[in-house]
């Protein structure tokens, strides 16, 4: 690139930007697919159609996520920003004619705090959101992501303005390498010395790839991202396209991300019209498009070298990376491949510069990172937080802690090939290096939280049965080892466990990581891993005793009914799908252990705790 | 050309060689059951793992696919590699537990079956080295076989298991297998593969069917040879 364009052109036009003074009314509602599925869509409409009725010109946007997904539908009243939290259609009118109209309160509305009972106004007052650092994620509840006049307004792309004004190639690379930004996707590669190495690579062309194959069960936070902010990953890439000089940029996007597909396709039409992708972009010699690559939801189509085989119209399978990306990845061309999380990271780092981004996070690990915090946890949702943050302020200062007065087991961090984390370690800073040190991973972010309710023994299996399904089949020790360490689980939780098979899954899993051809191999053993490692009683429980001390796996327990507690209210009679409870009326009833499949729809009935397991 | 140390021996070799090559000009054994001369390599059957240093680090990398590198220190016997090829062995025995290719490669590692495993009755000798499928695509041409579904399930064959319009029975694909899992059977002027039955064509001079019509009708086509010229075979030529 040359230095002596014009800087003129390079101004983002004026009149696009909207002017979201602290003044301004209006109303956002969350539409992520979370706060979507629980009607917010029907809720924005009708707030529309309500704001028009009572005659108010007020917008209503219709936003991307804003992280609370728990207690979906979400909806702000500017300026004031009341939260108001689970909307209802039937809310509505009452919304406009107090709130909007009359700037007063509906405190039924408002998130009580468990604790203390008290009603809190704002997203800033709740427990939720107190400790996140949202410099990434937060702008997608501010913002209609159909609408890129709305990331102007926010200050978008004017770091690719400066980028093409004021910074050579070089200097965006030394930028993020001062930030010390590592790849979000999962294996914490340092970002700049990617694409230092995709710059000095010979051949052409060269390509920019966002990997938004996000497959991990639980973790969403990528979709949230495309959905809720698409221009921020677009922008991250047109600066990652210029710094490493590529004139071609895929993302790679499931389908099953429809909402997320729909609204990249837009934000890239609209950046098209706005001259920001495709010919001298701003008005500069430098050119560069994207275009959408929909894959069709293989978990292992997030490994780098099968992406690229899927882009290219192959069957998604990796192969062996001895040539890196960076000088032969798509169309065996210099390919710089980062997570969408990264890209959407990179717009942050230039507009608010290098040293500030660093000073955030550990030494190790800058920036910060969103987690999808999902699983035996108050508070579902996507949050982000400084990297270093704890476990157990994660866990229980955001995410409430754990429902039902039950107790913390594990957390499994880093997708289905991560490890899982037990109590003593939930002071444990997360970052890159500090995850890994435990035997468990960053991922991309995946926390699902398992209470004193989950058979780690089960666990395993499930992770290790997803991973032997999501298996390409290429390579014998993740193909054929994973599918035997998924009978050896199967074999444990029904009771036909053998002494040995602890040793023998360990030495399995050994294998497995050391010999097999891509990271979905190689890491495919953390859940059996790390499970033993730290829950090894369990194990034994279930192979010696024939026990399942959580009281989870079907084969090695029995329901039955204290005599003392029961009632004989004939609940359990009722709601029991194989008639192996019975009894007479106001007298303790019994359970058949022929007839019992052990579903638990009776315990879940039971008002009196009569029902245990053993 | 390079120098390396294979197993503590210092081994010239030639800069486009995979270590596996290096390792094989040097008299070092390695075992491999997916590389085959005639086809390019997928790394699938992990048999042919070493262990390589650089600095403190090691690591285990594929010595098929993993170019000879000046100053490269490689391991072929180590605990950790050793570890990994008798598990495979292993997991294939317990797969293909009728292959003697495989029965005859665990005798000599020393490897026994392991009994935990329960053994496969459908998949025949099939290890999924992928080499026939390689070999229909790249030298013959016609990609009358492919790999579908994923993980466990993934098996070889026909698109849809059905008779094959584009397969000539040329039986490369035979020829490349390294269990013999692939069946041919010839009777008469019939050659029967894939499910499907080829009419042989036999030798204007001594007799003998030597070749499928339709593969003869393929090379006529493919080199522009007319096909009356193709009716003798190679013996007699």
């Amino acid at each position: 690139m040359k230095k002596d364009m014009n800087t003129q052109n390079r101004q983002l036009p004026e009149e696009v930007r909207i002017n979201y003074g602290p003044k301004k009314k209006f109303i956002t509602v969350c539409a992520g697919t979370g706060c979507r599925a629980s009607g917010s869509l029907k809720v924005k409409e009708t707030l529309e159609a309500e704001v028009k009725k009572q005659g108010i010109n007020i917008e209503v946007l219709a936003t991307g996520c804003f992280g609370f997904c728990e207690k979906g539908p979400l909806v702000v009243i500017h300026p004031d920003k009341y939260f108001y939290q689970q909307v209802k259609v039937e809310d509505v009118p009452e919304i406009v004619s107090k709130t909007v109209i009359k700037g007063e309160v509906i405190s039924r509305l408002l998130y009580r705090h468990p604790d203390t009972k008290k009603t809190l106004f704002r997203e800033e007052d709740l427990p939720f959101y107190k400790k996140q650092l949202r410099v990434v994620f937060g702008q997608n509840g501010m913002i209609d992501p159909t609408r890129i006049e709305d990331y102007f307004a926010i200050d978008g792309y004017q770091a690719l303005a400066k980028v093409l004004s004021e910074m050579t190639p070089e200097d965006v690379i030394s930028e993020v390498k001062k930030a010390g930004l590592r790849g979000r996707g999962g294996g914490g590669f340092p970002t700049a010395i990617k694409w230092e190495g995709v710059r000095k690579a010979h051949g052409e062309p060269k390509y920019v790839i966002a990997n938004g194959d996000e497959g991990d069960p639980g973790a969403y936070m990528d979709r949230s991202l495309m959905e809720g902010n698409p221009h921020s990953v677009i922008e991250g890439m047109i600066i990652g396209a210029y710094a490493v000089g590529a004139h071609e940029g895929y993302i790679y996007v499931r389908n099953e991300y429809p909402l997320a597909v729909t609204h990249l396709s837009l934000a890239i039409e609209t950046a098209r019209e706005n001259g920001l992708l495709g010919e001298n972009i701003l008005g500069t010699d430098f050119s560069f498009d994207i275009r959408i690559n929909k894959g069709a939801g293989a978990f292992v189509c997030g490994e780098s070298s099968a992406l690229f085989a899927s882009i290219e119209g192959r069957a998604g399978e990796p192969r062996a990376k001895y040539v890196h990306a960076v000088e032969r990845g798509l169309w065996d061309k210099p390919t710089a491949l980062n997570n969408v999380e990264t890209w959407a990271n990179v717009p942050l780092i230039i507009n608010k510069g290098a040293d500030w981004y660093a000073s955030i996070g550990t030494e190790g690990s800058k920036g910060t990172k969103i987690f999808s915090l999902v699983g035996k946890i108050r508070n579902t949702g996507l949050i982000e937080v400084p990297m270093g943050t704890t476990l157990y302020e994660i866990i229980y200062d955001m995410g409430g802690g754990i429902p039902n007065d039950r107790k913390f087991k594990a957390v499994q961090t880093g997708g289905p090939s991560g490890g899982c984390i037990p109590e003593r370690l939930l002071d444990l800073p997360v970052d890159f290096d500090r995850l890994t040190e435990v035997g468990s991973m960053m991922g991309s972010g995946g926390m699902i939280v398992m209470d004193e309710s989950s058979c780690m023994v089960d666990v395993a299996k499930y992770f290790t049965t997803f991973l032997q399904e999501e298996s390409c089949g290429k390579c014998v020790p993740c193909r054929e080892g994973v599918r035997r360490m998924r009978e050896i689980l199967e074999d444990i939780c029904t009771g036909k466990g053998k002494e040995g098979d602890v040793a023998l899954l360990e030495k399995i899993a050994t294998g497995v990581a050391d010999g097999s051809l891509c990271a979905l191999g190689g890491s495919a053993p953390n859940p059996v891993l790390s499970t033993i490692k730290y829950f090894r009683e369990e194990y034994d429980a279930h192979i010696r005793e024939h026990r399942c001390p959580a009281g989870v796996c079907k084969a090695l327990i029995t329901y039955s009914i204290d005599p003392e507690k029961c009632t004989g209210c004939g609940l359990c009679v009722k709601v029991c799908p194989t008639q192996a409870t019975s009894g007479e009326k106001k007298k303790p009833h019994k359970i058949d252990n022929e007839k019992c499949t052990r579903c638990g729809a009776c315990i879940e009935s039971c008002k009196f705790d009569a029902i245990t397991v053993k | 050309m390079v120098n390396l140390i294979i197993d503590g021996k210092n081994v010239k070799a030639d800069k486009n060689m995979m270590v596996l090559e290096a390792a094989r000009s040097a008299g070092i054994d390695i075992p491999t059951l997916c590389v085959h001369e005639s086809v390019s390599r997928s790394g699938a059957c992990r048999l042919c793992v070493v262990e390589i240093k650089k600095g403190s680090r090691t690591r285990i990398v594929t010595s098929c696919l993993y170019p000879v590198e000046e100053g490269l220190v490689v391991d072929t016997k180590t605990e950790r590699v050793q570890n990994v090829r008798r598990l495979v062995l292993e997991l294939l025995l317990a797969r293909c537990p009728e292959s003697d290719v495989l029965w005859k490669m665990a005798k000599e590692m020393g490897v026994e079956p392991q009994t935990r495993f329960a053994v496969d009755t459908d998949k025949g000798k099939c290890i999924l080295c992928r080499s026939c499928v390689r070999v229909c695509e790249e030298i013959v041409g016609v990609s009358a076989i492919g790999l579908f579904n994923r993980g466990s399930h993934k098996a070889v064959g026909t698109p849809f298991m059905e008779k094959s319009d584009v397969c000539i029975g040329c039986g490369a694909c035979v020829y490349v297998c390294p269990t013999g899992h692939i069946e041919m059977t010839s009777a008469g002027d019939k050659r029967k593969i894939w499910g499907r039955t080829f009419k042989m064509q036999a030798c204007e001079k001594c007799g003998k069917y030597f070749a499928p019509i339709d593969q003869l009708k393929y090379i006529s086509k493919k080199t522009g040879t007319p096909l009356k010229e193709m009716m003798i075979c190679t013996n007699c030529r």
